[in-house]
């Protein structure tokens, strides 16, 4: 178990090797940043060629990158162009996006769960038809049309919370946000935990167990929830990741200065510090969550090991 | 006080976040009564004054600089400011004379060389200044900002003190508006503070506006506080502004129907059509000196062989602007009949109607003409913008619908979106673009010389189509010689004419500002660049 | 030989659960391979020159969803979706590029049912046309992602190790893109607006996801009792992936799938807003929805009946997942 916890933790290696190039290479592509630093003027070519020089953008693309790299290992992570530190960006953008995570991951595991065992267990009555109908309407309605309506009735209409959230962004003001940052993934963890549990509750050791005469919370919270949560695991595993840093309109109808909206500013502006320095963080979120899954299924399913 | 805000919401969130009904925690309660709330958005670039070239770090600017000359934030006009008076004989050779009484908000006095180190600092490619060109007038600009190479020269040879409170400066050609230029922030003087300990100056810089910076929390918010000791007579008619950086235009203009926020400057398209019901006469439909603009790719034979004026004159006569402003922006834009702005008012030069028949709406007229041209290059056009800011999307397809209906044609137009800013950028400058292709122009100082030289003078900054047309820049010389504003202006009102035959950019329409406010504040006006004249508002 | 990743230690294969696993009524694949074979002369399923066991598990599932009534329903949606697709003219004769602004967001008016959008187009006939791109995004999206997904995570999840490290690293790379940066770098270079471009973008995009989904499957399907006993028995590999884990490990596939058809159509959306995706004249949901979304408080109309038809395109799809899903599933019978 802890020889393999080090090995994944090894692998990380190439992978921050291989996405920091990747993206890095991804920005380069995206062409010269420079001339849109000058706003409807044209970039005048002195100016320009010295700004340039200073960000490392007249060297070829490799040379770019051990630059990049380089500065990395000294915990420099590069400015932004409005002559920010990376770093101080990102120290203040992800605590208030884990914040943000935190109570959509929260919301959709808990409710979303719920909302699965019961539709499971009632398979084709009216409770699973008006679950799989709220399923649709989340999956087709847009969370840009979502948070407007919700922030607009709850927040203006109602007044019952702030419509924007403040800049230090306490758990409080992020539950609106939260919810509707998490109803794309609240539709699969419900349908998941929905299948997986109708599956499993025709399994012998379910049989075996209901005619032992388990009292039925222990049935369902013990054998049948604990066999069905492998899949439901797993995709919340790959949502944590995309919820962090794909929370791009999210963060930006409840003005929150969260890592998906300074990610966006990033890309728009074309500055490979702050989009590398992001998603390279990103990326190491991603790998952590998913070695965590993978450490879940063993403990979700005995059967599973790890030399 | 920010202690407290926090403590504050701690209490509210432990009592209200399992109830999710966090009433009265929400709303702020908790702001200073004396401070007017405003949207913004972080600035793009450090606050320099040379090297702040967008709206938002203007804003700031506005607040806490005054140069030599200030524009009537009504009128436009350039007043004197700073300056008592700015002499010239030749239209080249001018002498600059300051008041006497002005100093920084950190009682440093500000004397003749507070502008002339900020200038060469400015120009001095070595700082990397994104304004320097604005000093490209200025005799010796090629020495300290040779296009290539090092800088041969440290200061500028145009400029030189006399003494405390005079300076000349010497141009490298004859141009008798030129002191009216003066007004933009990029002239802005320095007090030493700023040269001494540049990065404590960024922190938190010091100006002689009638505002100084109380703190500054990057990418979140700043305070302004008024400056008592103002000597100008624009004073604060309030204690001070709190500007909060916003991540979208309609998040704040939903916090300000929400009571968090006092002032919108920036109404979202989406929000036109029930503004004046949500806000009645808070809200503010003015003109500013923005144009927008379909601009030719004149370095494409294609566009440019003789004969296609007639084409591009069609186009323009092809597009019902009328209709467009009008169900697309919500009277928020104007329909344009020439190539400058009305909020250049008479004294700078406008005089609509100058584009004619040819910025006037006529199906058979624009399908004649564009027949008669020789047909549109290859039977269809392309129209190109970023759309990543200012929903741009949505008049492309306007405008491309009215001219498909016009020529009775499905797909002879199409758009082409682009995704950043900079890829739409480096394709114009690239000359990749083989359509018009959006061209928006947003006035530095209310002159008519503003809105035509950079554009269509031949190799002009920013005359991206590579228009050229010897007569044109004929006249705009002339104008530029001449001794008075307003014989310079009926120049350049004549070299207008020429684009109107030409029509090397199809004019669309006059961008106007927008804004919002609360119930709490008054006396809010938006001056001609569309920023709020945050001095004025009034609390109550 | 490397150490496996999450992978059974083989003395977990004892000779008990294997006795088990073919006693009647258990480890189901096996059972019903063997069990039904008479059907296969009825099968209208073209069963190739597999074995007669193999037919009989698909014809058997065959046979019970024509009797589905969720199926033939949803089945019916969906031919009838394609119908549209390939002709709409069938069922709107308009133009849907013909736009007469001066009707901006109109309602319902006699010969445009459903009103009109902000360029003031008919959305009735926009919603009809823009079927085609959008269910050619939505289908051929998925179908790429989830075939991509389930083979490389199946196999990952099957034979774990290095295999397993390579494949699962290499997808958290991919998560790592952004999708708006992966859109910029990878479509704007494409000026055509037809759709495969962006279907392939959203392929190399989403097949992490699935893969994910499909490893956990497998690895868990991977310990059960008959997949030992058909290793055991000495089954190869390739007759354990497909006879005995597939169909134990597709229904979290088949779910994850048949919603991520929906967000693939709405992420066309998102790219369209961006100014990378499907451009026109194309016509689609997704451009039509992100229109609409900013006017929501104006005309709600606008974004009605875009969003209701992608509405029922996923709840086909859901319907016609759950059922053959259950048709596979022998524990129902």
């Amino acid at each position: 178990m802890g020889r393999y916890v080090i090995r994944r933790l090894l692998q990380m290696i190439p992978v921050f090797i291989g996405s920091t190039f990747l993206i890095f290479f991804m920005v380069y592509a995206l062409g010269d940043p420079v001339a849109a630093l000058f706003g409807d003027k044209a970039p005048d070519p002195a100016t320009a060629a010295r700004i340039r020089k200073d960000l490392y953008l007249d060297e070829p693309l490799w040379k770019q990158y051990l630059h990049y790299m380089g500065q990395i290992l000294t915990g420099d992570f590069g400015t932004a162009f409005n002559g920010q530190k990376v770093t101080e960006l990102m120290a203040s953008a992800f605590p208030v996006t884990l914040r943000l995570t935190i109570v959509a991951l929260l919301f959709e595991i808990v409710v979303g769960i719920v909302l699965g065992v019961l539709s499971g267990l009632r398979r084709g009555r009216s409770l699973d038809t008006s679950v799989l109908l709220i399923t649709l309407i989340v999956v087709s309605i847009p969370t840009f049309v979502s948070g407007y309506v919700l922030q607009f009735l709850i927040g203006v209409k109602w007044g019952v919370v702030t419509p924007a959230v403040s800049p230090y962004a306490p758990f409080g003001e992020l539950i609106l946000p939260g919810v509707v940052l998490a109803l794309t993934s609240l539709a699969y963890v419900t349908r998941l935990t929905r299948t997986t549990i109708a599956e499993n509750s025709r399994a012998d050791y379910i049989r075996t167990a209901v005619a032992k005469g388990l009292p039925r919370h222990r049935l369902v919270t013990r054998h049948l929830l604990r066999n069905s949560l492998i899949p439901v695991v797993t995709f919340i595993g790959t949502d944590v990741g995309a919820l962090m840093g794909g929370a791009i309109v999210t963060e930006r109808i409840f003005n929150i200065h969260g890592v998906g909206y300074q990610l966006y500013q990033g890309i728009l502006r074309q500055n490979s510090p702050t989009v590398v320095g992001f998603v390279t963080i990103l990326v190491i979120v991603f790998l952590l969550a998913n070695l965590l899954v993978d450490l879940l299924y063993a403990v979700l399913d005995p059967r599973i090991r790890y030399a | 006080m920010r202690g407290a805000v926090r403590a504050r919401w701690a209490a509210c969130v432990l009592s209200g976040a399992l109830a999710a009904t966090a009433a009265g925690c929400g709303s702020g309660g908790h702001d200073e009564p004396g401070l007017v709330r405003a949207s913004w958005s972080d600035p793009q670039n450090q606050l320099e004054p040379a090297n702040t070239n967008e709206v938002q770090g203007g804003k700031v600017l506005y607040m806490i600089f005054r140069g030599l000359k200030r524009y009537d934030p009504r009128t436009g006009a350039a007043e004197n400011m700073l300056a008592e008076k700015i002499d010239t004989t030749d239209q080249q050779n001018f002498t600059i004379t300051l008041k006497d009484g002005w100093t920084f908000s950190n009682g440093e006095k500000i004397t003749s060389r507070s502008f002339v180190d900020a200038w060469n600092y400015a120009a001095l490619a070595d700082n990397k200044q994104k304004n320097a060109s604005f000093f490209e007038y200025l005799d010796g600009y090629d020495k300290v900002h040779p296009d290539s190479g090092e800088p041969t020269a440290r200061t500028l040879s145009g400029l030189a003190v006399k003494d405390d409170r005079t300076f000349t400066a010497r141009l490298r050609t004859k141009f008798s508006t030129w002191p009216d230029t003066l007004g933009y922030t990029a002239y802005s003087p320095l007090p030493r503070a700023f040269f001494d300990d540049h990065a404590a100056w960024l922190k938190k810089p010091v100006g002689n506006g009638p505002y100084g910076i109380d703190s500054y929390h990057r990418g979140s918010a700043m305070r302004l506080r008024r400056w008592d000791g103002y000597p100008g007579e624009d004073k604060a008619r309030n204690d001070g502004v709190e500007l909060r950086v916003y991540t979208d235009n309609n998040t704040a203009y939903t916090d300000l129907q929400a009571g968090n926020l006092d002032l919108v400057d920036d109404i979202p398209s989406a929000q036109l059509k029930n503004v004046r019901k949500d806000l009645g006469d808070r809200y503010i439909n003015q003109p500013a000196g923005i144009i927008q603009t379909l601009a030719f790719p004149m370095y494409d034979e294609r566009w440019s062989a003789s004969g296609m004026e007639k084409v591009r004159r069609g186009l323009s006569m092809a597009i019902n602007r009328d209709q467009i402003t009008d169900q697309i922006y919500r009277k928020t834009r104007t329909p344009a009949t020439d190539w400058t702005s009305p909020a250049l008012g008479d004294q700078g030069g406008y005089k609509g109607g100058l584009c004619g028949g040819a910025c006037r709406y006529d199906v058979a007229g624009a399908k004649s003409l564009i027949e008669e041209g020789g047909g549109l290059p290859g039977g269809r056009v392309t129209l190109t913008s970023n759309v990543d800011t200012g929903s741009h999307r949505v008049w492309m397809d306007a405008v491309c619908n009215s001219i498909n209906n016009a020529l009775g044609k499905d797909r002879a137009c199409t758009v082409n979106p682009i995704g950043t800013f900079a890829d739409f950028r480096n394709q114009q400058t690239e000359q990749r673009l083989t359509g018009p292709f959006r061209s928006g122009w947003q006035m530095d100082y209310p002159l008519i010389q503003n809105f035509l030289q950079p554009l269509y003078y031949t190799d002009a900054s920013s005359n991206y189509g590579k228009f050229s047309d010897p007569q044109f820049d004929k006249l705009v010389d002339e104008a530029n010689a001449e001794s008075s504003q307003d014989k310079a202006n009926a120049k350049f009102q004549e070299a207008e004419r020429i684009l109107a035959q030409q029509m090397p950019a199809i004019p669309l329409w006059y961008q106007n500002g927008s804004a919002g406010y609360s119930s709490r504040i008054s006396d809010v006006t938006l001056n001609p660049f569309s920023v709020p004249v945050y001095e004025q508002i009034k609390i109550g | 030989m490397p150490e496996p990743e999450p992978y059974p230690e083989p003395r977990a294969v004892d000779p008990q659960p294997a006795m088990d696993a073919i006693t009647p009524g258990d480890g189901g694949a096996m059972t019903l391979a063997t069990g039904d074979a008479r059907s296969l002369g009825e099968g209208p399923l073209p069963g190739g020159p597999g074995s007669a066991k193999s037919r009989s598990l698909w014809s058997d599932a065959w046979h019970d969803l024509r009797r589905n009534p969720v199926f033939l329903i949803s089945a019916l949606v969906i031919v009838f979706l394609v119908l549209i697709a390939i002709r709409p003219g069938l069922i709107a004769s308009g133009n849907p590029l013909q736009c007469d602004l001066a009707k901006a967001q109109e309602g319902s008016q006699p010969g445009h049912p459903f009103g009109f959008d902000t360029q003031g187009c008919d959305v009735y006939t926009r919603t009809v046309h823009g079927a085609r791109a959008s269910i050619a995004v939505g289908i051929c999206a998925t179908a790429g992602a989830t075939l991509l997904g389930s083979v490389l995570g199946g196999l990952a999840g099957f034979f774990g190790g290095w295999w397993d490290a390579l494949l699962s690293r290499i997808a958290d790379i991919f998560f790592g893109i952004p999708i708006i940066l992966g859109g910029l770098v990878f479509l704007s270079v494409v000026t055509s607006g037809s759709v495969w471009p962006v279907v392939g973008f959203i392929v190399l995009l989403g097949w992490p996801q699935i893969s994910r989904i499909a490893r956990g499957s497998v690895v868990t399907a991977k310990q059960n009792d008959y997949v030992q006993a058909a290793r055991a028995l000495g089954a190869g590999n390739r007759r354990m992936l497909l006879r005995h884990i597939a169909p134990n490990a597709v229904a979290p596939v088949i779910v994850v799938a048949t919603i991520a058809l929906g967000t693939y159509i709405a992420l066309e959306a998102t790219l369209s807003f961006v100014g990378v995706g499907l451009k026109p004249p194309t016509v689609s949901w997704g451009i039509d929805i992100s229109n609409a979304s900013v006017q929501i408080r104006n005309a709600p109309h606008m974004l009605l009946w875009p969003a209701g038809a992608l509405s029922i395109t996923v709840l086909a799809f859901i319907m016609l997942g759950d059922a053959v899903r259950d048709a596979l599933d022998p524990k129902l019978r």
